[in-house]
């Protein structure tokens, strides 16, 4: 989950390949603190920072049970126990005429629960997030992959980290910025004067 | 003649960002502006079928008796199934990772999204007073009455707003990124920070995309079975009843065969003109449109043997009143020119399609998918109408005539459907954007790049 103080090093690169091998390359020398940021999603950078397979599906089926059996509970409950009605002298518990309902709502709240999970676990929604005072993170969403290392990374150093992405093909290097902001560095940073971080 | 590639020439990322997303910035031409305001007249002429109907009730409309269900039916169903294409193509084909699904995914759920929502009118209007359409939920009411859930009304009332928010959540995850995309590329402030707020803040983050991909995935697991699921429902309607031609165990899957069919074709119908307007030859290509035409040729097939099952049933069954409905009512009773045009449409028509060169030529497909579109319609008004026409006491019997409010509701959803489409064509990146760099990275690994 998403922190509210992010603070690091961001290299752009320009191409997916380059930006696996990277973060490939970091992580071997010990880096823990990975994050990428791309256009679309790249299961061998997922892997290449260290994140295994998502484990949502786990956590959604509970609620697809949950839906189902309360579902039935309540067609049981309402038709053959609390107002039982003779329709046309069937049983008034008719489990074959219980099942439509059953599946949709299992599918209803199973659907509804992986996006919630989805945005809780993405930390969404957040309209502004710290990387996006990154000069150039624009592109991100367009044709540029970033790489992120945080600054609490066990192996973070800023000249080395930032030497090292270079030397791994970064076309540019950033400062992420640490939130919140001053008002004075806030203005600073917009105004583009004082250059403090260069 | 060599198979079209799913995606043509070699544009680079920023290029193909700005080709598909400034759809959503660039002003319209006339042509647009026109498809508007056809949309708004159709939109307008709905709600005042409308109207009439929740004003004088449902006296206004062709119904009678026995024919109890007429257009209100008619079009529930044939909208319900032009939705399905959509959600075959976003789920069923991803779980088959078929490639040439990514570029028309987006736009065929969207088609769903909007047809579901037309679909999603008429048993609310047939209700005759629409304001206790909320009886059908079970809420703890004075009246101390539960919904009959023995019935199949509840379970389509189960199925449809099921089926419409699962597809809404799993097109609106679909588009996040796009949004981003979207928010980031904007020429202006205002149109920055729409997106950036539909967006929600989505930065692409590897962290996000692993859960993102997963329920993706998820939702498209999930929706192949409900796709399945929402017509055998609907055609349940039909089938738990005794009505003749109605009372039989081959609906569900015929149901979602049909569906299937008017869907694609309704697919075909608006990508055609959409990709020739918005010059997207590239990423639509000749091969989508070809496989497209393919399934339609498949779904006509299925369908076609379910016509042949249907009439071999009911004479098999030795059943006087079925073969009376299918040998009798249905060819040669009262409009049974609509019969004959369903066969000719749904068919024979589309056996065109064994040709390549007709699936590869826009005007040929083009019209079928237009005449396919008109021989599913038929196919909902026969098997509602004829088979209440004439059921099993000729003193009973009588003639279905629709109304001029029955036509102005009908065309009206026409309007109000091509009214969303437009908006989303205006407003939406309708081309998933994100999907297709990944495509197209995908691509270019193949071939060794």
């Amino acid at each position: 989950m998403r922190k509210t103080r992010q603070g690091g090093i961001v290299g752009a690169f320009d191409t997916p390949e380059a930006i696996i091998r990277a973060a490939h390359e970091l992580r071997k020398s010990g880096y823990r603190r990975l994050e990428g940021y791309t256009p679309y999603p790249l299961l061998d950078l997922e892997r290449a920072i260290g994140r295994g397979r998502s484990r949502i599906g786990f956590v959604v089926f509970p609620f697809a049970i949950a839906a189902a059996a309360v579902a039935y509970l309540v067609q049981w409950w309402t038709n053959a126990v609390n107002y039982p009605l003779n329709s046309g002298g069937r049983p008034a518990h008719a489990p074959p005429a219980f099942v439509p309902a059953t599946f949709e709502m299992a599918v209803l709240f199973s659907a509804l629960a992986a996006c919630v999970i989805l945005a809780l676990w993405s930390g969404l929604p957040a309209l502004w997030q710290p990387i996006f005072e990154v000069p150039g993170f624009d592109r991100a969403s367009i044709d540029k992959f970033f790489l992120a290392i945080s600054d609490r990374d066990p192996a973070f150093d800023r000249e080395a980290t930032a030497r090292r992405l270079t030397e791994l093909g970064a076309t540019r290097i950033e400062l992420l910025g640490t939130h919140p902001a001053t008002d004075a560095e806030l203005d600073e940073r917009l105004n583009g004067k004082g250059g403090a971080e260069s | 003649m060599a198979t079209e590639p799913v995606f043509i020439g070699r544009p680079t990322d920023a290029e193909l960002s700005d080709q598909l997303l400034s759809t959503a910035w660039r002003p319209w031409r006339r042509l647009g502006k026109i498809g508007f305001l056809v949309a708004i007249l159709g939109t307008l002429s709905l709600f005042t079928g409308i109207t009439l109907t929740v004003m004088y009730g449902i006296g206004m409309w062709g119904n009678n008796i026995p024919v109890g269900w007429g257009f209100g039916i008619i079009n529930f169903v044939w909208w319900v199934g032009i939705g399905h294409a959509g959600t075959f193509i976003s789920a069923v084909l991803l779980l088959f990772e078929q490639k040439w699904r990514t570029s028309i995914n987006r736009f065929a759920e969207a088609m769903t999204l909007f047809a579901v929502l037309q679909a999603a009118m008429f048993p609310v209007l047939h209700l005759g007073r629409p304001w206790f359409a909320y009886w059908i939920f079970p809420y703890p009411s004075t009246m101390a009455v539960w919904p009959q859930f023995k019935s199949a009304l509840p379970w389509d009332a189960a199925a449809i707003s099921t089926y419409f928010t699962v597809s809404l959540v799993f097109w609106y995850t679909g588009l996040i990124p796009d949004l981003a995309a979207a928010r980031d590329r904007a020429p202006t402030r205002a149109k920055r920070f729409l997106y950036g707020i539909f967006a929600l803040g989505f930065t692409g983050a590897s962290s996000s995309y692993r859960h993102y991909r997963v329920v993706y995935g998820l939702l498209a697991g999930i929706s192949t079975p409900l796709v399945l699921s929402v017509h055998s429902i609907v055609s349940s309607d039909f089938a738990i009843t005794l009505v003749p031609g109605w009372h039989s165990t081959i609906f569900p899957p015929f149901f979602v065969a049909g569906a299937i069919f008017s869907g694609f074709a309704m697919v075909l119908t608006l990508v055609i003109p959409v990709r020739s307007l918005f010059r997207l030859e590239n990423v639509i290509t000749k091969r989508h449109l070809d496989n497209l035409a393919k399934m339609v040729l498949v779904t006509c097939w299925v369908v076609t043997y379910s016509y042949i099952l249907e009439f071999f049933i009911a004479w098999y069954s030795g059943d006087e009143y079925e073969i009376y409905q299918f040998f009798e009512a249905r060819p040669f009773g009262p409009w049974a020119w609509i019969f004959w045009m369903m066969i000719i449409c749904n068919a024979v028509v589309p056996q065109i399609f064994w040709s390549k060169k007709a699936r590869t030529n826009l005007g040929v497909l083009w019209a079928v998918s237009l005449l396919v579109n008109v021989g599913m319609w038929a196919e909902r008004f026969v098997i509602i109408v004829m088979g209440l026409q004439r059921d099993y006491l000729p003193s009973a019997w009588d003639v279905f005539v629709p109304t001029y409010v029955d036509w102005a509701i009908f065309l009206g959803t026409m309007g109000f459907f091509l009214l969303l489409f437009l908006l989303f064509l205006r407003f939406v990146p309708f081309v998933p954007l994100a999907e297709v760099k990944e495509l197209k990275h995908e691509l270019s690994h193949e071939e060794g790049h």
